[in-house]
Parts: C-alpha cells; sequence; structure tokens
C-alpha cells in the first residue's frame, strides 16, 4: 500500500514538476522546477530498487548540471520577456505534435500490456548474483562486461570537460595578468646592483 | 500493485512534455536544454522500469552512460550558449543564421 501511494506521490510531482518547468515565466524558477522534478524521479527510481541510479541522479544532475544551469541563466543579462513572445503563436503546433506523440506512444505501452508486443527474457547474464545490492551488482557488471564502454565514458566527459573549457576561455586585453615563468627565470644578478654613489651625488638608476 | 505500465505511462509523459517545451520556448534556448534533460531523464526512467521488472541490471547501466552523455551536453550547450552571449547580447536563437566566430 505504501509503495502505491509512494509511486503516486513521486510520479505526480515529477509530471507537474515537468510542466512547470517548460511554463514557468522566469527561467531560474524553470531550474528550480527542474530539480524538483530529478528528486523525485530518484524516488521513482529508488521505488524500482535502482539506488546507485537514483544517488546518481541526485548528485550529477541536480548537484551539477542543474546547478550548471542555474549559474548560466543568473550569468547571462538576458531580457526574458522578449523571449517567449513567440509562446502563444508557437503553442497550437507543439500541442499536436505533442498529442500526436502521446497517442503513439499509448498505443505501444497498450500493445504492450495487451501482449501483443514480447518483452524478452534476460538471458541470465545482467542478473544480479544473489543476496549482492544493487551496487555491489552493478559494480561487478560494469567493470567486466562494460569495462570498455565504462571507459569510452570517461573519454567521453573528459571530453566534453575539455571543449567547455576551451569555448569559454578567453584572452582578456588590458589586464596585466603575472607571468610566473618571468618570475622564475629572473636572477640575482639582472634584478639587483651595487652602487658606491659619492657622497651628495644619488643613485642614478 | 504497481507494474511496468505505470512507469512507462510516467515516461512517456515526462518525454512528451519535453517535447512540448522544445516547442513551446523556441526562442529560450536555456529552456530548450531543460526540455532536452527532461527528455533524457524519461529515457533513464523507461530504462531502470525494464532492468528492474526484467531482472536484468544491463538497463541500469546503460541509464549511467545516458546520465554521462546528458551532462556532457549540458556542459558543451552552456558552454555555446555563454559565447554566442558574449558575441550578440541576446541568446534568442530564432535567427540564428549566421556561425562566424
Amino acid at each position: 500500500m505504501i509503495h502505491v501511494i509512494a509511486f503516486y506521490l513521486f510520479a505526480f510531482v515529477t509530471l507537474a514538476s515537468a510542466v512547470l518547468v517548460i511554463m514557468a515565466r522566469n527561467p531560474v524558477h524553470s531550474v528550480l522546477w527542474l530539480i524538483l522534478a530529478f528528486f523525485n524521479a530518484a524516488g521513482l527510481m529508488v521505488l524500482l530498487g535502482a539506488e546507485f541510479i537514483a544517488m546518481l541522479l541526485v548528485i550529477v544532475y541536480v548537484g551539477a548540471v542543474a546547478v550548471l544551469f542555474l549559474f548560466v541563466v543568473m550569468m547571462l543579462d538576458i531580457d526574458f520577456a522578449e523571449l517567449r513572445a513567440g509562446f502563444v503563436r508557437n503553442a497550437p503546433l507543439g500541442l499536436l505534435i505533442a498529442v500526436i506523440l502521446a497517442i503513439e506512444l499509448f498505443v505501444g505501452v497498450v500493445a504492450n500490456s495487451a501482449g501483443k508486443a514480447s518483452l524478452g527474457t534476460a538471458d541470465g547474464s545482467g542478473a544480479s548474483p544473489a543476496g549482492a545490492s544493487n551496487i555491489e551488482a552493478i559494480g561487478a557488471l560494469l567493470y567486466s562486461r562494460y569495462l570498455f564502454l565504462f571507459e569510452a565514458a570517461g573519454i567521453i566527459l573528459l571530453v566534453a570537460m575539455i571543449g567547455a573549457i576551451v569555448l569559454t576561455h578567453r584572452q582578456r586585453s588590458g589586464v596585466r595578468p603575472q607571468n610566473i615563468a618571468d618570475q622564475i627565470a629572473r636572477r640575482p644578478g639582472e634584478a639587483t646592483i651595487n652602487t658606491r654613489p659619492d657622497v651628495g651625488q644619488g643613485v642614478q638608476l | 500493485m504497481i507494474g511496468i505500465e505505470h512507469y512507462l505511462v510516467v515516461s512517456s509523459v515526462l518525454f512528451v512534455l519535453g517535447v512540448l517545451g522544445i516547442f513551446l520556448n523556441r526562442k529560450n534556448v536555456i529552456v530548450i536544454l531543460m526540455a532536452i534533460e527532461l527528455i533524457l531523464l524519461a529515457v533513464n526512467i523507461n530504462l531502470v522500469a525494464f532492468s528492474a521488472f526484467l531482472g536484468d541490471l544491463t538497463g541500469q547501466i546503460f541509464a549511467m552512460f545516458v546520465l554521462t552523455v546528458a551532462a556532457g551536453e549540458a556542459a558543451i550547450g552552456l558552454a555555446i550558449l555563454v559565447i554566442y552571449f558574449r558575441g550578440r547580447g541576446t541568446i534568442a536563437v530564432d535567427d540564428v543564421n549566421r556561425m562566424k566566430g
């Protein structure tokens, strides 16, 4: 019973906050609703027994992606009212396409529940070992059968990181940054001079 | 009892909401990127639901890879957005027909 209540709670809040993400007038509110949607989707994953993916959703999506969105929304100085100008004009086409897509998807779901589409059967190679927790089972599978895919995912993240840095890095003109190489290469001989001026003469620099 | 169909309905509604978001906010790239995140979240729910109900962990591992791609896509997309804003002073993508530098 508590399982059913929790499912409907998480599902309803996820979908309601998804609606608010796309309808909110202010993109900052959109990001905050997106965070709520991610949290509740993580709740759905916990109900499914996928604790690791749920924690990953909270850490990666909420902790990194949503905060990145928030940062960019607040950094850019944008007139959001102007950007919403086409909202009503675009609505009919968008709704039409969304309804067509929804009907197609529901036909698929209904066909599945009517037994017309076979789900297939797992061959057991991806089954979680008896007694292992979710994260142990994922680790055992990820570091053996999907090792190369896992490393490829790491390379994708590396490329994304380097790409983001290269894209946003810029050389500002008119600033005088510290040149560390020059400072280190400096020797005492070129930095100081010994002079012995005559009395009353002063130092010639 | 909650079956796989319930999760599939949730994820398909979430997917449709993401597609609708792209159409409704055609000028605002930030919200378009958020709608794409919603679509990827729907895909993840789908993968995890099938993984749980079939007793096969492969779906959860692929959900992880989808998560990786979503994170990379958000980082690169927002970086492009920032340099676009720096060059034009706006993020209206309705009339992006020039990509010179």
